[in-house]
């Protein structure tokens, strides 16, 4: 006879399962199964893996890297940060802090870039608009993504981990430019364009470092 | 005095110390959720950005306040409560150590007070995660401990009430199904506790500058808690899906054997889940994601399928042996919906596994979490679950345990009758919405994303507006749900009529009593097994059969769909 759930069985409750429930069971397990099939599968012919390449850095090492990149890439100035340039299949290094991201970097599209992102301070997180592209950045660690911009356009790095009470200030810039075009050396005419126009934070470096409201 | 009293409507012998441990705890539960209630309206009028009402540093102060008090304080408090009714109360049992069971309970309330002064004074404005190094007052940590050793003591007593009943025979046969669900949930509980104290303590060293703790090692294994409490929710809901399933309908279980083992391979595989934090982070490699992310192969994902189709296969067996036998669906039309309690059973069960359940599975596969992690997405996908699931079937007890526990008359009964209704639909709503909102990749945890005061100003599209329209007004009639609920609550247990000591409730009409204490499902007899005409195609629970299929396919649709999305991105890897 059958029990309700509040009710104590026998002893032994270890009894044949009916056909139907029996069913269900497969059905879910058989399901499970395609779940977990899919990560491995996707490593193996998919495009977008979190994988990376990932070690400890130091902070310091970090930000000395990142400033190295910037002297060595730098083509102009957007908003008062460095807009840089590197060349189609070089590293590139993204810095978060309190509350900026450093520096705006300029790619190509179809080319292959090792994009790496570290924070030196407290935990930040890496959310490219409009594709919706999300990494953790935590501080202490290097994070190196192989990325292949497959669209040109102008693209806004937004800080979606809660990093401090300047959190929501904390947007850098990432552009792509079209695979045909030709090489443009001046920034200063990019930032003119639409994100600048509508800026109302002062141009100086400083001011990305907010405050509240 | 007698340390026992009977209870008239179900015969239970109830140790009078257990009554009044959970009465305290139950309390406890209510008020954090009416701090955490206000702080929810603050946080949802500020997000919504046509009315952006907080300043930012109060958002995020509210923010902290509003998940703190939800899912610690109110959770964990109710929690307890559950776990001294589905042993002492349900195994006729006394409660061995009383003065135990208070200390813990004053532990748990001085920890609770330490982190809200901490956090109402601005000491820690660190969001629910306290992420290292955001740092915080030290007293915000040692109150999480507190609170957490306190919990971890509860739960050691009802290992104890277990012993103690079956050495004093308090219970024939095995534990009943609810109790053994409870069981695994008190397991799962000292485990992830386990993981707070592991985590806490350096933390609260680091935070007197005592020690170092590194970021990526906080967030595995905080997560092993934050995530893994979760499922300490998962389980003691679905042990209250099958004890309101029981009270409401008189719902069977279907195979003991299935329903358990269900249950262990929660504990066994729950406390994986810490990595569906860190599936975009950089300290761990892809097998290790994909392996932990996976709960070994999904396991604890085919233990909540199993459930998902064992509590409502228990309930329309239930029915249809009571003699609701009309076609596939005859058994729903004949429930009673105007029972708060049935009501919220069936609203947790659906909005838990069609949306939460789902939206989990997908948003914690380690590539789609690219195009999930921290945006709106994951709020949507937990106010799915802890909110309208865990939550809804513990305001659906609630109904049960204020007459048969605190033993008094449910306070404006008409509103209480319409809670579920108002609470299930608008957070279906709310939580929807901000699923969606989320695919646009607008980020949680965030003040002004107009960003009119950044650097660059990236521009949502306009649809995006409109849904966080959508998710506020949502939010606003879950609020009004939640409201009602405290209302009723708090007035039925400080005002309520009273009932009196051998008052059963059967046969009342007109009082402020659900039907499953007034005219409770009738005790089943081996005829009305025999009198179930014998199965069709679709087996004996043919409604239940066809729901799980419907589930199945949406699961199938929303996870692919999700792949497709991913796919069209950059190349990352």
């Amino acid at each position: 006879m059958y029990r309700t759930g509040i009710e104590a069985p026998e002893r032994v409750w270890w009894k044949k399962v009916g056909r139907h429930e029996k069913i269900w069971v497969w059905i879910a397990f058989a399901w499970c199964m395609v779940l977990f099939a899919m990560m491995p599968l996707w490593h193996l012919r998919g495009g977008q893996n979190p994988s990376g390449i990932r070690h400890r850095v130091d902070p310091a090492a970090y930000q000395a890297r990142v400033l190295e990149f910037v002297q060595e890439y730098q083509v102009g100035t957007d908003n008062g940060l460095p807009v840089v340039e590197p060349p189609p299949g070089s590293d590139v290094y993204l810095q978060a802090s309190q509350y900026a991201w450093l520096p705006v970097v300029r790619l190509r599209q179809g080319a292959e870039y090792t994009l790496h992102l570290s924070s030196l301070d407290v935990n930040h997180g890496f959310s490219l608009y409009p594709l919706n592209i999300n990494f953790q950045v935590v501080p202490g660690y290097d994070y190196g993504l192989r990325i292949v911009p497959n669209q040109p356009g102008e693209f806004h790095v937004m800080c979606n981990e809660f990093c401090g009470i300047g959190h929501h200030l904390m947007v850098g810039k990432i552009i792509v430019e079209p695979a045909g075009a030709a090489v443009g050396g001046s920034a200063d005419g990019l930032a003119g364009g639409t994100a600048g126009g509508r800026s109302s934070a002062d141009a100086d470096g400083g001011a990305n470092t907010g405050g509240g409201r | 005095m007698n340390p026992f009293r009977s209870c008239p409507t179900t015969g239970l012998k109830v140790h009078r110390t257990a009554d009044s441990l959970i009465k305290a705890n139950a309390v406890a539960a209510t008020v954090a959720l009416l701090v955490g209630g206000v702080a929810a309206v603050l946080v949802l009028l500020t997000r919504w950005e046509a009315v952006l009402l907080l300043e930012a540093e109060m958002f995020y102060r509210m923010l902290t306040v509003h998940g703190m008090n939800m899912l610690i304080f109110f959770i964990i408090f109710f929690e307890m409560a559950v776990l001294y009714f589905a042993s002492a109360v349900l195994l006729n049992c006394r409660v061995p150590a009383p003065k135990t069971g208070w200390i813990a309970f004053v532990l748990m309330v001085v920890g609770t007070l330490m982190v809200e002064w901490t956090m109402w004074t601005g000491r820690a404005d660190v969001l629910f995660t306290s992420y290292v190094p955001l740092r915080a007052h030290p007293l915000f940590y040692l109150g999480v401990i507190l609170f957490a050793v306190g919990a971890l003591t509860v739960v050691g007593h009802f290992f104890a009430i277990l012993v103690v009943a079956k050495r004093e025979k308090a219970y024939e046969g095995s534990v009943p199904l609810v109790t053994y669900g409870a069981l695994t949930a008190a397991a799962i509980a000292a485990v992830t506790l386990l993981h707070g104290a592991i985590i806490y303590i350096p933390t609260f060293l680091w935070s007197l500058d005592m020690m170092n703790v590194d970021a990526q090692m906080y967030r595995l294994i905080w997560w092993g808690l934050g995530h893994s409490s979760q499922q300490i929710n998962v389980a003691a809901m679905v042990s209250i899906w099958y004890l309101l399933g029981a009270l409401t309908v008189g719902a069977v279980v279907l195979n003991e054997k299935v329903s358990r083992t269900a249950f262990v391979l929660y504990v066994l595989f729950i406390s994986m889940a810490s990595a569906h934090h860190l599936l975009v982070d950089p300290g761990m490699g892809p097998s290790w994601k994909v392996w932990n992310t996976s709960y070994f192969m999904y396991m604890a994902v085919l233990a909540s399928m199993i459930h998902g189709f064992t509590v409502p296969a228990g309930t329309e067996l239930g029915m249809r042996l009571r003699g609701a036998t009309q076609g596939l669906f005859g058994w729903l039309k004949r429930a009673p919906w105007g029972d708060p309690g049935f009501s919220s059973l069936a609203f947790s069960i659906v909005v838990f596994g069609f949306v939460g359940g789902i939206t989990g599975v997908t948003f914690g596969t380690e590539q789609i979490n690219i195009i999930a992690h921290n945006t709106l997405r994951i709020p949507g996908h937990f106010h799915a679950t802890v909110v309208s699931g865990t939550a809804m079937a513990f305001m659906g007890i609630t109904y049960y345990v204020i007459p048969l526990i605190f033993r008094r008359e449910i306070a404006f009964y008409r509103l209480a009758k319409i809670q579920p209704y108002l609470f299930a639909v608008g957070m279906l709503i709310f939580s929807m919405a901000m699923t969606f909102a989320g695919t646009f990749g607008v980020p949680r945890r965030h003040w002004d994303i107009g960003f009119n005061q950044a650097l660059f100003q990236p521009e949502f599209s306009p649809a995006v507006n409109l849904i966080i329209g959508v998710m506020a007004v949502g939010g606003l009639i879950a609020i009004l749900g939640g409201a009602i609920y405290i209302v009723v609550t708090v007035v039925s247990v400080f005002f309520g009529r009273r009932m009196a000591a051998d008052d059963s409730g059967l046969g009342a009409t007109g009082r402020g009593l659900p039907p499953g204490i007034t005219n409770p499902p009738r005790a089943l007899v081996p005829e009305d097994r025999e009198a179930l005409k014998p199965s069709g195609r679709l087996g004996p629970v043919p409604g239940t059969m066809v729901m799980v299929l419907i589930f199945l396919a949406a699961f199938i649709l929303y996870y692919f769909v999700n792949w497709a999305l991913l796919s069209f991105l950059w190349e990352v890897g």
